[in-house]
């Protein structure tokens, strides 16, 4: 099978080098496209390799460490978003930085990101929002979009399922809204973790506040991540959790359009 | 306007009233007459009718004889009556609940003989269903009467059996009709026959003081036949009791009149595509009339076109299992090509085309006709909008960039079979089947061995001896090989179009071309995603050939990554553009038959299966019999970058050196375009749209899950309308043959988690 990054050199250790922290260089762990999943349109989507979060439902577990990823610099991240411009542009699509979790590699993404400004293209921002401090003033004047990842509204639960607290995700919400940057709020669907009505609600109510949710992507649970987890030998946590069923997700999404927001 | 005109128009009577334009009325010029009469639709699908109880009764009694055939294999077939336009009576499916009538033969799904192609192709086709060829046509087709086939293989040299024998060239239209010809069947309804036999004398008068030559000999002889078969759709008609000598004076003469014109062609020829043409907006001038003087409804609109859809559904040719092995599923390529901009800018959308697409849903997604339309960015999003809709609904639309067709052949361009353009009733193609990329590959590095019978097949070269295969060594045996392999290649087809006009001649589907024609000789090849990935594994990582005793390279090691073709990557893309253009450049040094204009494809239909099975061990890793990806896409699973990525790619084929078209068939599962209904629409029209603007040539979409080919492999039967696009056409999932089946499986489904 083929790598396409197989012969640039890897990061040595989880710490950002002095490059990736001047943001002149990424670790990446790949880049893809979609259509209509990632943003609007056709996408050009980058993973950023390296995540704080542990959440138990990941199925990206091959993003964690930054320094599992390939280095690749600014100048060859752009020449491949140059040679699909006119494609993402004719089609009304643009760039995805997603991860992994992007913002721990925020300075280059602030960078990509105005660069991808200057070409023309929407730019969007896929991210649990926990390091949303890390992102300036300047790389939100970039973003035309966040896609912001709240996992739970019970703060316990939130530790639990990712390991991190949830005030910063909060945080980079209201500030998203006071900027009025547009996000697509994204809530997976967990039964007997995230389902509880209670858990939703609360997700909902805030989200209603905030002005600047165009779209809530209510998401089900899959375990198509399994494979991933048994080739790096780590146990899938939810590997007996069954995905959830369309009565629940059209209950969750019926929580959200309640509070007046476009479910989907 | 001169005394010819004015009668002319008399001639015509009331046939034209209300017609603006003159050039048309007093020249054989369809066009003309669609640029001064048609009406551009602009908005969306919301007037469109469904279905009324007559068109269902109807299509439904079909429904027991397409189980009966799909049991069989055939429905029936004619063992004795070798067809002619005017060979059978008149034929039903319910004589009276038919608004346009006509058949091949004398009853539904019964299919006919025509052994001018080649008897042999007759009477395996007849005995693999249990049928026997009656001993008088046999010994008139060996006695008296020479065939097609039997011309081509006096003529063949030792080069071009040895290819075909190897399989390096399959395919070749030697023993069966070779088709991809469009008759301009519009002419029909707008002129009447009479008329188009005046023009053809005209013609033929013309020529009658030319100098001698072979060539103005054949084309006297070529034009009599033509009034011949003119005259002949006359007498098939009246068996019908119409009179189609003069113009088809309301919307429902328009379509039986050019229906006839087509059935009168496929009564006659077994062609390999037979193609429609570019009706629906001619057919709309004659729709609008009506429906303006309220002699008919949007509901009795839709019900001609329904109707005429029922019988183009059911055209039927007799094919052998090897037939089928190479073009699967009982594919006709009935190709209706819709939509397009005109050179005035204005688009060719009209709410016929609009109701062309609308049978999918009024009687149920089907492969045939193949509906294919010609896409711009700048179509009218309501049209874009409905095209998407049905895509996503019943995977049967194919796409091709009419902004490419239009500068190069204009706007009364259609496509024949899957992806080869013509001007309609300008310019035909003799097809040329296609040529095996990856194995004359293995050729160059072989010195002209077969890699898997071991059999010197091309004249003897010197094998590639190396301890690991050098790009540079390889290339350049690889360019002497293609020499050998395009001189080859032209000259079968050479003797074959040859014999095809000698013994084979459409004389109806010619009568309807201006006089003289236009000719394109059709190459095409296969596997260019292996050859080029194989290029890139030599050039980017470290292959060693691995050889047998007799020194025959059989298989190889790599060692390292190399670059896919298939991910926007110009490093192994640009080796299959090269390859591309490369091949061509030798095409086009080749002397072709009656000066025809060579042209490329990059096409297989489903054919990649057999060319794959045919195929020992690649130096890409692919393993020997594996089927080849399709067309020009990138090879299953290596693309790994998304539909984008991969489109792109595929775009960046020059059209210009690939003038017969380059497929790319896409899968994607419905949640890969967006997460509701409306997005997927929106999403799936943007693609195509970046794909068009990329320069990108053609795509067939499927919209369609993994477990759903699965459960429909399994049970069959719950799955009989299962449509799904492969390379250039659509097929009945069900009607693949199981290699076929699971080839479509395993091809990379985008957007899947």
């Amino acid at each position: 099978m083929t790598l396409v990054y197989a012969h640039q050199p890897r990061c040595a250790a989880d710490t950002a080098t002095a490059d990736q922290r001047a943001g002149s260089v990424a670790s990446i762990h790949s880049w893809d496209t979609s259509v209509g999943v990632d943003g609007p349109g056709p996408r050009f989507v980058v993973f950023f390799a390296g995540c704080p979060l542990r959440c138990l439902y990941c199925h990206n577990p091959d993003t964690w460490h930054m320094r599992d990823g390939a280095t690749m610099g600014m100048e060859a991240m752009v020449d491949r978003v140059t040679t699909m411009q006119r494609f993402l542009k004719a089609s009304g699509g643009g760039v995805t930085a997603s991860g992994g979790e992007p913002l721990l590699q925020a300075r280059f993404v602030e960078e990509f990101f105005v660069r991808c400004t200057e070409l023309g293209l929407h730019t969007a921002l896929d991210t649990s929002g926990f390091l949303g401090a890390r992102a300036s003033d300047s790389l939100l004047a970039a973003t035309n979009l966040v896609l912001l990842d709240i996992k739970s509204w019970d703060r316990s639960l939130y530790r639990r399922l990712t390991s991190v607290d949830l005030s910063p995700t909060l945080a980079f919400a209201e500030r998203l809204a006071a900027a009025r940057v547009p996000v697509w709020l994204r809530f997976v669907v967990v039964p007997g973790l995230t389902d509880d009505p209670a858990n939703v609600e609360g997700i909902a109510r805030f989200a209603a506040t905030l002005g600047n949710v165009d779209v809530v992507d209510v998401l089900p649970f899959h375990r198509m991540g399994t494979a991933k987890y048994e080739a790096l030998g780590i146990p899938f946590p939810l590997k007996d959790v069954d995905p959830p069923d369309e009565l629940i997700m059209e209950r969750v999404r019926r929580q959200f359009t309640d509070q007046g927001l476009h479910a989907r | 306007m001169t005394t010819e005109l004015h009668e002319r128009q008399r001639a015509a009577g009331d046939a034209w009233r209300g017609y603006a334009g003159i050039r048309w009325r007093e020249h054989i010029d369809v066009r003309d007459f669609i640029q001064h009469n048609y009406k551009p639709y602009t908005d969306d699908a919301t007037f469109l009718a469904g279905p009324t109880d007559r068109t269902t009764r109807l299509w439904r009694r079909l429904g027991p004889l397409f189980v009966a055939e799909r049991k069989k294999g055939i429905f029936d077939a004619d063992t004795d009556n070798p067809s002619t336009i005017t060979s059978h009576s008149a034929g039903y499916i319910d004589r009276f609940d038919e608004i346009i009538v006509g058949l091949q033969t004398d009853a539904p799904l019964k299919r006919a003989i025509m052994p001018n192609g080649g008897l042999r192709m007759v009477e395996q086709g007849l005995a693999a269903y249990g049928y026997t060829l009656d001993p008088q046509v046999r010994d008139i087709f060996t006695k008296y009467r020479k065939t097609h086939n039997a011309g081509v293989f006096d003529a063949y040299t030792h080069d071009i059996r040895a290819a075909r024998r190897s399989h390096i060239i399959t395919g070749l239209p030697d023993a069966y009709g070779r088709g991809r010809i469009i008759g301009d069947y519009r002419r029909v309804a707008l002129y009447g026959v009479d008329h188009l036999i005046e023009a053809k004398k005209a013609d033929r008068a013309r020529i009658d003081h030319a100098p001698f030559s072979e060539s103005i000999v054949r084309d006297r002889e070529e034009i009599a036949e033509q009034i011949r078969a003119l005259n002949q759709l006359t007498e098939m008609a009246a068996t019908y009791g119409f009179d189609i000598s003069g113009p088809a004076g309301d919307a429902r003469e328009a379509v039986q009149w050019l229906y006839f014109a087509y059935l009168g062609s496929v009564k006659e020829q077994n062609g390999a595509a037979m193609s429609l043409g570019r009706t629906a907006t001619f057919l709309d001038v004659y729709l609008e009339r009506d429906l303006a003087a309220g002699t008919i409804t949007e509901s009795e609109a839709q019900e001609l076109i329904d109707d005429l859809v029922i019988k183009l559904r059911i055209v039927r040719f007799l094919r052998t299992p090897e037939y089928d092995a190479l073009f699967s599923g009982d594919p006709t390529w009935v190709t209706e090509s819709l939509g397009g901009i005109g050179v005035d800018g204005r688009p060719l959308v009209t709410k016929t085309s609009f109701r062309f697409l609308q049978t999918l849903y009024n009687l149920g997604p089907a492969p045939e006709p193949n509906l294919t339309v010609l896409w711009s960015p700048s179509l009218p999003e309501g049209w874009k909008r409905f095209c998407a809709q049905v895509s996503l609904d019943t995977s049967a639309l194919q796409y091709e960039n009419d902004d490419l067709l239009r500068p190069r052949y204009g706007d009364d361009t259609a496509i024949a079979c899957c992806v080869s353009a013509m001007a309609v009733g300008k310019q035909m193609q003799f097809f040329g089947a296609r040529v095996n990329l990856a194995k004359a590959l293995l050729y160059a590095l072989n010195g002209g061995r077969d890699e898997m019978t071991g059999e010197q097949v091309m004249p003897a070269r010197e094998p590639i001896t190396s301890k690991t295969l050098e790009f540079d060594e390889v290339w350049e045996a690889l360019d002497s090989t293609l020499d050998w392999l395009a001189a080859t290649y032209v000259e079968a087809l050479n003797v074959i179009h040859y014999m095809h006009d000698k013994y084979a001649y459409e004389r109806l589907e010619l009568a309807l071309h201006d006089y003289p024609v236009e000719r394109f000789l059709a190459t095409g090849i296969a596997g260019l995603s292996v050859a080029a990935d194989s290029l890139s594994a030599m050039l980017y990582a470290s292959v060693r050939p691995v050889r047998d005793e007799t020194g025959l390279i059989v298989d190889y090691e790599v060692e390292g990554e190399w670059p896919a073709y298939g991910n926007n990557d110009d490093r192994p893309d640009g080796i299959a553009v090269r390859l591309v253009q490369t091949f061509m450049d030798k095409i086009r040094q080749q002397k072709t038959y009656r000066d025809s204009q060579a042209t490329l494809s990059v096409l297989t239909i489903t054919s990649n299966v057999v060319y794959g099975k045919h195929t020992g061990n690649t130096p890409d890793g692919r393993r020997a019999g594996a089927p080849f990806a399709p067309g020009a896409n990138p090879m299953n699973g290596r693309d790994v970058h998304g539909l984008v990525a991969a489109a792109l790619s595929v775009a960046k084929i020059p059209y210009d050196d690939a003038r017969d078209g380059i497929s790319l068939t896409e899968t994607v599962v419905p949640s890969g375009l967006g997460r509701s209904p409306e997005e997927r629409v929106t999403n799936l029209a943007a693609v195509i749209d970046g794909f068009t603007d990329a320069g990108g040539f053609h795509m067939n979409v499927n919209v369609l899950d993994r477990a759903t080919l699965e459960d429909a492999m399994a049970r069959p039967e719950l799955y009989p309308d299962l449509t799904i696009r492969v390379s250039g056409y659509a097929v009945h999932f069900v009607r693949l043959t199981p290699e076929q089946q699971r080839d479509v499986v395993s091809r990379t489904f985008h957007g899947a988690m």
